[in-house]
């Protein structure tokens, strides 16, 4: 029986806040992977990004950290990791996909370790199988076809970046029945050099629930019941989150990508 | 003049096979659309679950489709189940199920104004005697054709309102008292074929004031049909339908291609009524 290889889902983004639609990729994705019959999703993973992105109406991590654990309380597999919204300052999201490959890794090793030490007896079978085949586990990037569009975009990622993503980890993309992600593989050469390791899923049940319309009728005093969880709209209700005032931060910044972009070619510009 | 606001309460009818999340969302949509007009005031949302007579294929129990409504809407402050429709033994009309709430509201209302010894500005409602206000005090109203009279409106989306031009499904004459006397809430997609369809029809036109179009821009497609869909091939269907709800359907595992080949080859119930009274079916248009 050919075991299958495990994977760990990682999705980055604002998470501004966590939907129901965020938590629903994750579902989207595994049940995709897991139909291939080559994989195992073993752990799904939300990184809300550094408040340093200086995106516009960016609350801060402390608050959508709390709210996207709200979020995933009830799930099993899912989780939030506060390290990218801990570092100092804004992290490329390939440095994000290394640090939680590494940490899977460690885990992975300390558990190899410890089941070695255990004498033979006290293993159960399925750990003794295990054993015999480890199979380290891969970590992909969990996104929407927009992020995949972006690539596209001047100046915002790094090349050697992408290449890294799809070839040492890969995407795992969904898009809404409608719209063909394939074509922005197609139009890149990078992309299609590695779409085997482009996964596209298809969400035909539509429900493009935007962080961006939830802040808006937040502020309108517009119910948001049935599409983020209830315990975040309490949550935010209590902490009075979303606010006229909220929008405006970062009003007029440039993304911390760009302005670092801008600071590598032109160094010497005075 | 807040007092003003006519009471509304929105009811659903549907096969809610399963519940879905946005079968609850258009709940929230309708009430802050009444809301933001400043003339209604939403007191009560109803979900009323079709009763299994309706013989539409796929339809599992009424029990069941009655218990997950009812799960769902545990937490809400405002929308309740009501299974009275369900329990018939045969199939009802929409017209009828509105007619029945609208009456248990009137005589609910009747029966609040009745206990009351202080002077009311409208039926069902008590208001202290503010001493420094120079207002006249309003008479007690008995006409059901003041304004202040509790309305009782369909709650429905597109398909529903576009089902009206479907031959032998409505009585065209259920068509028209609905949007006469009651009125119609219909939660559509930006871009929708909605307004031209009432546009197309005399009657719905005539009474388009009666029909409030609320426009969904958070696009949410979560029909039942995709939820049994994806449950009979395995997939989730968490965050599309409340979790209590989900978990429901999988310890009851009431999903299958064999549920779903239930009343296959049957006529619709409001057609097997119909249709043996074809002469007297009228165009919509």
């Amino acid at each position: 029986m050919k075991s299958r290889i495990p994977v760990i889902l990682l999705a980055c983004g604002s998470f501004n806040p966590t939907t129901n639609m965020h938590m629903r990729l994750f579902e989207l994705a595994r049940d995709h992977l897991h139909q291939t019959g080559r994989y195992q999703v073993i752990e799904g993973i939300m990184s809300p990004v550094n408040d340093n992105y200086g995106k516009k109406g960016l609350v801060s991590a402390r608050h959508r950290v709390a709210m996207a654990k709200l979020a995933l309380e009830t799930s099993d597999w899912i989780r939030v990791d506060p390290w990218e919204s801990e570092q100092e300052t804004w992290t490329e999201t390939v440095k994000v996909l290394r640090h939680h490959y590494n940490e899977s890794v460690r885990v992975f090793q300390s558990k190899k370790e410890f089941m070695r030490n255990k004498h033979p007896t006290e293993r159960s079978a399925g750990e003794s199988l295990s054993c015999q085949q480890p199979v380290l586990p891969e970590l992909k990037l969990l996104c929407g076809a927009d992020f995949l569009q972006t690539f596209k975009t001047p100046n915002l990622w790094k090349e050697e970046d992408i290449k890294e993503i799809v070839e040492k980890f890969g995407l795992v993309c969904i898009s809404r029945a409608g719209s063909d992600p394939s074509q922005y593989i197609q139009e890149s050469d990078l992309l299609t050099k590695f779409q085997h390791n482009i996964f596209l899923v298809k969400e035909w049940i539509q429900n493009e629930i935007s962080a961006t319309q939830i802040r808006s009728a937040l502020c309108r005093g517009l119910s948001v019941k049935y599409l983020i969880p209830d315990s975040v709209i309490a949550y935010i209700a209590q902490h009075n989150i979303y606010t006229e005032e909220s929008e405006r931060k970062n009003e007029g910044d440039l993304l911390q990508p760009l302005k670092l972009h801008n600071t590598i070619i032109n160094p010497l510009s005075d | 003049d807040p007092d003003m606001k006519t009471e509304v309460v929105l009811l659903a009818c549907g096969s809610f096979n399963p519940i879905t999340n946005m079968h609850l969302r258009l709940f929230e949509l309708a009430k802050d659309y009444l809301h933001e007009t400043g003339k209604y005031k939403v007191i009560k949302g109803i979900i009323s679950p079709v009763g299994d007579a309706y013989q539409k294929k796929g339809l599992i129990s009424a029990h069941h489709r009655v218990t997950m409504a009812k799960l769902a809407t545990k937490n809400s402050d405002w929308v309740e189940v009501d299974d009275w429709e369900s329990c018939q033994s045969e199939w009802l009309e929409t017209l009828k199920v509105l007619r029945y709430h609208h009456q248990k509201l009137l005589s609910a209302d009747v029966t609040n104004s009745l206990q009351d010894a202080v002077p009311v500005t409208k039926l069902g409602r008590k208001r202290k005697q503010e001493p420094n206000r120079h207002e006249p005090v309003k008479k007690k109203s008995q006409s059901p054709a003041v304004k202040s009279v509790p309305q009782v409106k369909l709650l429905c989306g597109s398909d529903v309102l576009e089902s009206f031009g479907i031959p032998n499904l409505w009585k065209l004459e259920d068509i028209t008292e609905i949007v006469e006397k009651h009125g119609l809430v219909c939660i559509s997609r930006a871009g929708s074929n909605v307004p031209k369809f009432i546009y197309e029809s005399d009657i719905l036109w005539r009474h388009k004031n009666n029909i409030h179009l609320v426009e969904e821009w958070i696009t949410n497609d979560i029909s039942s049909t995709k939820i049994r869909r994806a449950l009979r091939r395995g997939q989730s269907i968490r965050y599309l339908v409340p979790d209590v709800v989900g978990a429901y359907i999988e310890k009851h595992q009431l999903y299958s291609p064999e549920s779903e080949d239930r009343n296959a080859g049957v006529v619709l119930a409001p057609f097997q009524k119909y249709a043996s009274d074809s002469k007297d079916s009228q165009a919509l248009n």
